[in-house]
């Protein structure tokens, strides 16, 4: 990529952490987007956070990665769903960001999580940061709907202490209703973390009327308890807040009149898991 | 106990504090811990008696203090909003461990040490006023000494620094001189016989200064020095607004390129301050402190080169600028470690609001995660932290039912207010900060 900027002034924010980010690296010419997810020497990157305790545990920095190849009908940042609306950052640069915040992230049990869109849309990207990390001593957490988790070789897999993987849906049909597409290769990647003994916390998104169907929630906790590697289950529960990232996008947005799950929702789905011998919160 | 204040007091420091603070916790010279049962049940009352602005509790805090106490301090601080943090490692290095915490943040030995006290000075009008060769910015009265005005249409970094320096040289002047004045005057005609009597002999005197609008100082030199910013003046040539072209770094991200002029400007103010003698030798110290007192100093400032609009409030203390801290509260607590205890020893405050979900997802979680912030931000050089934890929503209620909260406290910079004592603009401010994680 031509710049001019030095690698240290390479901004890193946008204008607010709140408003949409589009076409942020649209000026980066197709090749070098290629050339760059390819080796993972620039990352293109939404935003990103400290002080966050709800990515992983303790206390974390999270950058959200830009690229998604799901279109959940609930996602609350559809501006991450494309690739260019990130902000081009070098890996390098990315790096010595991060190295700031190391002695406080030890100090806080917390580490990295990257997160999205989809992280492994940008692997390359993911596990050099990564490996630096692990090189700095930072816990390092993927933040993943595990569709593209062949992507990562078992030494990478070594890398990354934790996965957050996010699984949508237990039906087949539901699944690509919800989120365009398949959910087997999901499955997969989560029996791939069991047989490797990575850790794994389960993220389950509760959209009443979409993904509430006690049915499938009871098999994906009894799937989940069989794995045995699945640590902690969050039951994320939906809220309306991405709304306006939609209309302003201009994409149709079809959960306009869902509301959010009610607590006791939200606790019955918890025994759910809890039923399967799982930690859920 | 209520005392009789006039308005423009009221506008300073607002919900009628008596100024009482106690201090709880902290590590001895020896090394032990000074936590017992009675630190537990003075965080209790906060449960029992409900909470309530005064004493203002302030814990010495040191990531050495037992997990129990921390952890303890840290759920009432979730639950209560109603104690700060202070850097035990810091106070004690500085002073010694028998202190305790006299008005707001500064600490003192207990009996060997008193304070003459005297507000702040606006180091960001004393900006506008280097601009503009010290002619107020709002009135277009001359009030400061007629330098050179800026000329030409736009700021040049190197010309405002030495316009700024010598504006400040003799803003310090003046200080200096009326703190002296008053605190003269004050031993003269009212001397605190009884308060003094219980001091050893020939205690050690600090004279605390203060400054204020520290975070838009440094974003509008960081404006001048990473962007363009144009002039726009009246018709009688005083430059009254700004107009910036391009991005700059601010405050509150942890980026050196500005964070240091922040901290170039409280140590470079200190210096000036201290040039000047004080009344009875006093040791010049200063704060980055402003309780409520930012609402009232930036309705009286014009416009700023960072682009804050004229009457905005100022950030409290030394928190970032509203809304410019765009990575966390780990980035931003981080930046206003780096402002120097060395030439703040009145105390550098950072207030904190954040909402319950921004902690974790269980009781348990919350507990920990703070904890470990606390454990963070004063195992560097993190000096004072308030912790609000706060929904927007029941802050929003409140102003506009104040009925129902009659002991909703919070945390201002360097103490604890009754929220619904407040005016409607210092209420406002506090909503309007950045609420972490909402």
């Amino acid at each position: 990529m031509e710049t001019n900027e030095t690698p240290s002034q390479v901004p890193l924010t946008a204008k607010s952490p709140f408003e949409l980010r589009v076409n942020l690296g649209s000026h980066v010419p197709e090749t070098d987007v290629r050339s760059a997810v390819a080796s993972g020497d620039i990352g293109f990157v939404h935003s990103f956070t400290t002080g966050s305790t709800v990515d992983g545990p303790g206390v974390r920095v999270v950058v959200w990665l830009t690229g998604c190849q799901f279109r959940c009908l609930y996602c609350h940042n559809p501006d991450t769903w494309t690739l260019t609306n990130g902000i081009p950052v070098p890996i390098g640069r990315a790096i010595d960001e991060l190295r700031k915040y190391r002695h406080g992230l030890k100090t806080m049990r917390g580490g990295l999580t990257i997160s999205g869109g989809e992280p492994l849309m940008q692997h390359k990207f993911a596990l050099k940061l990564f490996s630096a990390a692990r090189a700095m001593g930072v816990h390092t957490t993927l933040d993943t709907n595990g569709h593209l988790g062949d992507r990562l070789t078992d030494a990478d897999l070594e890398n990354i202490d934790l996965v957050l993987l996010d699984i949508k849906s237990w039906d087949e049909d539901r699944h690509r209703h919800l989120t365009g597409a398949e959910i087997a290769p999901v499955l997969n990647f989560a029996r791939r973390l069991a047989a490797r003994k990575r850790p794994i916390w389960l993220r389950f998104v509760l959209v009443p009327g979409l993904t509430y169907h006690p049915d499938d929630i009871d098999r994906l906790a009894e799937f989940a308890g069989r794995l045995g590697n699945v640590e902690r289950v969050d039951v994320l529960p939906f809220h309306q807040m991405g709304e306006h990232k939609w209309k302003k996008l201009g994409i149709e947005y079809k959960l306009h009149d869902v509301q959010p799950p009610s607590k006791n929702m939200v606790d019955g789905v918890c025994a759910q898991f809890r039923a399967a011998g799982l930690a859920a919160y | 106990m209520r005392f009789l204040r006039t308005p423009e007091y009221d506008e300073l420091f607002a919900g009628d504090p008596t100024w009482v603070t106690e201090s709880i916790g902290g590590i001895g010279d020896d090394g032990r811990a000074l936590v017992t049962k009675s630190s537990f049940r003075f965080l209790h009352t906060l449960y029992n008696l409900g909470p309530a602005p005064e004493p203002n509790l302030t814990i010495w805090y040191s990531p050495r203090l037992p997990d129990n106490f921390r952890h303890f301090a840290a759920k009432v601080a979730i639950d209560t909003s109603s104690i700060q943090f202070e850097s035990d490692e810091i106070m004690r290095r500085a002073w010694g461990d028998d202190g305790a915490i006299a008005c707001c943040v500064s600490p003192m030995l207990l009996g060997k040490q008193m304070q003459f006290f005297g507000a702040r000075a606006n180091l960001a009008k004393c900006l506008l006023y280097a601009i503009n060769g010290g002619r107020d910015e709002v009135s277009g009265e001359q009030i400061g000494p007629k330098f050179e005005a800026v000329e030409g249409e736009y700021l040049r970094f190197d010309d405002i620094i030495e316009k700024f320096e010598r504006m400040m040289d003799w803003l310090a002047g003046v200080y200096v001189n009326a703190m002296n004045v008053i605190h003269y005057m004050h031993d003269k005609y009212a001397y605190e016989r009884l308060e003094m009597a219980l001091h050893d002999y020939a205690p050690l005197r600090t004279m605390a200064f203060g400054i204020a609008g520290m975070s838009v100082v440094a974003d509008s030199l960081s404006a001048m020095k990473h962007a363009q910013v144009r002039v726009i003046r009246d018709a009688s040539g005083l430059v009254t607004s700004y107009e910036t072209q391009g991005e700059f770094p601010q405050f509150g991200n942890h980026d050196n390129r500005v964070d240091h002029l922040a901290a170039w400007l409280v140590t470079t103010f200190m210096t000036k301050l201290r040039r000047y003698p004080t009344y009875r030798g006093a040791i010049h110290t200063q704060s980055v402190l402003t309780i409520t007192s930012n609402v009232v100093y930036g309705k009286n400032t014009g416009d700023t080169p960072d682009g804050r609009r004229r009457g905005e409030p100022f950030a409290p203390g030394a928190n970032p600028m509203h809304g410019r801290d765009k990575h966390g509260i780990h980035a931003s607590a981080a930046s206003v470690a780096k402002i120097p205890y060395r030439d703040a020893a009145d105390g550098i405050s950072l207030t904190s609001t954040m909402v319950p979900q921004s902690l974790g997802r269980t009781e348990k979680d919350r507990i920990e995660n703070l904890t470990s912030m606390l454990d963070a931000f004063f195992g560097v050089t993190g000096y004072h932290m308030n912790v609000n934890v706060l929904n927007r929503e029941t802050l929003l209620d409140a102003v506009d039912h104040p009925e129902k909260y009659p002991n909703l406290t919070i945390r201002v910079s360097g103490y604890a207010v009754n929220f619904v004592r407040l005016s409607r603009e210092q209420q406002m401010d506090v909503i309007n900060r950045t609420f972490h994680g909402a």
